[in-house]
């Protein structure tokens, strides 16, 4: 695709520069960057966080956080004008006018004390000087364009009062509003499920193909990509590695870096099934969690609302094995793995654990049980108090238990030993360390009590691709060594097909398949389970197949 | 259900919700005053002299005072219920009156400083975090430290001397001045005239205080998502602070606001005494001195409902600015 045969491209960005305040990581946050957009296509740009990807799209919008980040060098032509020279006013026209943007996290995106019609109608108000009554029906109309249910409710809700998915789509509404030449979607899906995202990318696609926009989508997620995107461009570390069409960057990349990144995306076909003992270690019986909230003051409290988390669950794990719990956020699989643990009390159900039912068990009676079932926590920033040494989050728990200081700190150093960090980190504070670090940190943490059972609740959604890959390896090795049994809770199906032995799908507290991991993804029974497996971005590209001809390491 | 029903509902069910607040209140106030050592029968045979003890008993008797606690709390307890708050022997006059009375110096006093405290905080707060690091933030940060560290008292006394001794600016003291028997809008005014140090001595702390409030609130307002959300909308800078980042950062501030209701309460004594102001704040300092208890138990329970009845305003005005508090 040389430049020549085709027409002027509708974004063309060049050499760009942007500069980090001092004592940043590194002096630039893009570096010599260029690209092209062209009219009717969606352009990719895929990276691990820190890439400057990001940057890169807040350049183009002229919202670096200035004065500390600003564009260095470069241009940034669009549509024959300079947006890196061009006067404030006139930036203010094309934003939102003929450039828009949507983000990551639509609760946060949106004002939350501003209703989504008038939200929508400051666009219009800001950029034509249409009449109140005009700007409100095209905001109806927006809305109904997005697929939103009974528009003329949703422009006088609250963001709050919508779900992601529907906030993203009147965000989306917004965007669109002054039919924008460009659409720069910085990880719109990302904070959403597997099947909303689906929703969300086809709309996105649907409507890019019906206006011609340029799509501008920055995402992580190589799944994603192979599902939207007609261009690919990789970046690192602020400079773009590789870019070309989809079908070259996707199956035939010629990049370390990119070749690096398909083989650490898990595959959608399990790998070939372990043997594993029939002994069971944990068996959960019909375990029902629910919540209350409102009701009482003789009928003046809010509406009584009661949801039911965990509804009759049962579910059986085998010494050794990997169950893995897979749903959507709501879906009550979180609220499984603190039960079993025991951060919360269930209702009714008992969780048998060598013959014993731990349920019902108090404070004390709790005591002796309470180091053989661990857990791993999702955020590897949230989960370890900042206050506190490394090595004394780690040991903590054995010396609570009655092992002797001296023991115990020995017991961490040789934890961090297993978990692959350097015994320095025994002295360091948790802010020291990458989100991978920490997330070994919080593994070590719940070894140190020498578990026989692991709840992982969704230990790598908060990691980058290639860093999740080092955490899964890691824990299948500890599971071999230590012949440890896991719960894994994940949302994630590619991420549970290598790690899982059996699965179970959660929907609204209840389990409503559960099998062997090939079976459950070769033929599932239940319409739920077939809905998040077709919602899987990127079903139909392989990463094994697109990098097994380079594939040299172990 | 529609918006103002759940209100209506929402109102009801707090002031249910107040009516055990109010009570343990009461019950509380009750037995914390008798521990404090003397009642108004030693006070009153004190300022007589040569007391005797049947004299005295005599007096514990008549004011009901010689009975156990339980039953002085059960009788009192059944007298408020029937809005009677007893009487004062000191200023021989019923308890309500009296406080009733003092209620409205008091009130005009605290609204006035929360309206300015407030209103010019916001003001301040919004003018330093929209220039931030100019010269102007640092005026107002400097200005607002100050105020923050000066004791009210103190300022109340400069005050004085300055715009009431040297200046003639203000009266010295006192509400009204009686002598010159104004009426109609002349009373008002010359209220008013009397009211301006009271209540800028009073406000400055809390001016002060909701100034750093406004300004971290902003700032913090201004880094969140939605901003830049809106200025990838295009909007102007004006329309950002204005139209969204100002209505989000007055949250906090509201809180605050209804929080400290009663620390004003409090806060009023001092500037009370200092400029003879006739409220419940100077006449809770008179009444700690002779014992009162049943004024003391009259002005409390006075002070507890008007902070119970200010914090359900407070909610109600906090549930329109912000729409994800459920009212009902």
């Amino acid at each position: 695709m040389s430049a020549d045969d085709q027409p002027k491209p509708l974004l063309d960005i060049r050499n760009l520069f942007v500069q980090l305040p001092r004592g940043a990581e590194r002096t630039h946050a893009v570096e010599d960057v260029s690209y092209t957009l062209n009219n009717n296509e969606i352009l990719c740009v895929v990276g691990e966080s820190g890439s400057g990807k990001s940057i890169t799209a807040r350049a183009i919008m002229g919202l670096l956080p200035a004065p500390h980040v600003h564009i260095d060098q470069g241009t940034i032509d669009f549509n024959g004008e300079s947006l890196t020279t061009i006067k404030e006013s006139r930036m203010r026209e094309i934003r939102g006018g003929e450039i828009s943007m949507i983000f990551q996290e639509p609760m946060t995106a949106l004002n939350p004390v501003m209703t989504i019609g008038k939200q929508i109608d400051e666009v219009i108000r800001f950029h034509t000087k249409t009449r109140k009554k005009h700007r409100r029906q095209r905001a109806v109309e927006l809305i109904d364009s997005v697929h939103l249910p009974d528009p003329e409710h949703i422009i006088r809700a609250y963001p709050h009062e919508l779900s992601g998915g529907q906030r993203q789509r009147a965000m989306i509404a917004m965007a669109l509003a002054m039919e924008p030449k460009i659409l720069i979607a910085d990880e719109p899906t990302t904070a959403l499920d597997v099947t909303t995202q689906a929703q969300i990318l086809k709309l996105i696609k649907e409507l890019q193909q019906s206006h011609d926009t340029g799509v501008l989508f920055i995402t992580h997620d190589f799944g994603v990509v192979a599902d939207i995107a007609d261009r690919v461009a990789v970046m690192q570390h602020g400079r773009i590695v590789e870019i070309g069409t989809t079908d070259q960057v996707l199956n035939h990349p010629q990049h370390p870096y990119t070749q690096g990144l398909m083989r650490a995306v898990p595959s959608l076909t399990p790998p070939a099934v372990r043997s594993i003992s029939s002994d069971t270690e944990l068996s959960v019986n019909a375990l029902t969690k629910t919540y209350k909230s409102g009701g009482g003051w003789f009928g003046l409290g809010a509406k009584e609302r009661i949801v039911h988390a965990a509804d009759n669950v049962s579910i059986k794990l085998h010494k050794g094995e990997t169950l893995g719990v897979v749903g959507e956020s709501g879906s009550g699989k979180s609220t499984l793995a603190r039960c079993i643990v025991r951060l919360i009390n269930a209702e009714e159900g008992e969780i048998l654990y060598q013959g014993v039912d731990l349920r019902p068990l108090n404070r004390k009676e709790m005591r002796p049980y309470r180091s053989k079932i661990q857990m791993v926590f999702q955020d590897p920033f949230a989960s370890l108090n900042p206050r506190s040494k490394v090595g004394r989050i780690i040991a903590d728990g054995p010396r609570v238990l009655g092992v002797p200081s001296a023991q115990a700190d020995k017991r961490a150093r040789e934890m961090l030993e297993l978990v692959g960090l350097d015994e320095r980190a025994f002295d360091r504070f948790p802010h020291e360390f990458s989100g991978g670090q920490r997330q070994r940190i919080g593994i070590a943490r719940a070894l140190a009590l020498d578990p026989e059972i692991l709840v992982a609740d969704e230990p790598v959604s908060a990691l980058d691709v290639s860093i999740q890959a080092q955490i899964l390896q890691l824990l299948a090795d500890i599971r071999e060594r230590l012949q440890l049994s896991m719960v894994f809770i994940t949302h994630d199906l590619r991420v549970a097909a290598q790690v899982c032995d059996r699965i179970a799908v959660m929907r609204l507290g209840k389990i409503v398949e559960a099998g062997p991991t090939a079976t459950l993804f070769s033929d599932a029974e239940h319409p739920y389970t077939r809905e998040l497996l077709n919602a899987v971005p990127g079903k139909d590209w392989h990463p094994e197949t697109a990098t097994a001809p380079l594939k040299q390491d172990p | 259900m529609n918006h103002t029903a759940k209100r209506v509902r929402y109102v009801l069910k707090r002031l249910l919700q107040s009516i055990p607040v109010v009570l343990a209140i009461l019950v509380v106030n009750f037995f914390l005053l008798h521990l404090a050592e003397g009642d108004a029968a030693d006070v009153l045979a004190g300022e007589a002299g040569s007391a005797t003890p049947e004299y005295m008993a005599q007096l514990r008797q008549k004011f009901g005072l010689d009975k156990p606690l339980p039953v002085q709390l059960a009788i009192y307890l059944k007298n408020v219920l029937s809005f009677d708050l007893g009487f004062s022997f000191r200023h021989d006059m019923p308890v309500a009156t009296l406080v009733l009375d003092r209620f409205i110096p008091t009130l005009l006093l605290m609204v006035s400083t929360i309206v300015i405290a407030v209103g010019f905080g916001i003001v301040l707060g919004l003018l330093a975090a929209s220039g931030l690091n100019t010269w102007r933030d640092n005026v107002i940060s400097i200005f607002a430290l100050i105020t923050y560290a000066t004791p009210l008292f103190w300022i109340g006394l400069m005050m004085i001397v300055v715009f009431s001794l040297k200046l003639h600016w203000f009266p010295t003291s006192g509400m009204e001045n009686v002598a010159m028997f104004y009426e109609g809008w002349d009373r008002v005014i010359d209220i008013a005239h009397h009211l301006v140090m009271p209540t800028i001595t009073l406000s400055l702390f809390y001016l002060a205080l909701y100034t750093r409030l406004m300004r971290a609130s902003m700032l913090e307002q201004a880094g969140m998502d939605y901003v830049v959300t809106a200025r990838a909308k295009g909007l102007t800078e004006r329309r950002i602070v204005f139209g969204h980042i100002l209505r989000n950062a007055l949250l906090p501030v509201v809180t605050m606001a209804g929080v400290q209701v009663g620390a004003l309460i409090g806060g009023s004594v001092i500037v009370e005494s200092v400029f003879a102001w006739p409220g419940l704040g100077m006449l809770a300092y008179e009444a700690l001195f002779s014992r009162d208890l049943n004024l003391l138990l009259g002005i409390f329970l006075l002070s507890a409902l008007l902070v119970v009845a200010i914090n359900l305003i407070v909610d109600v005005i906090y549930s329109f600015l912000d729409p994800r508090i459920e009212v009902s």
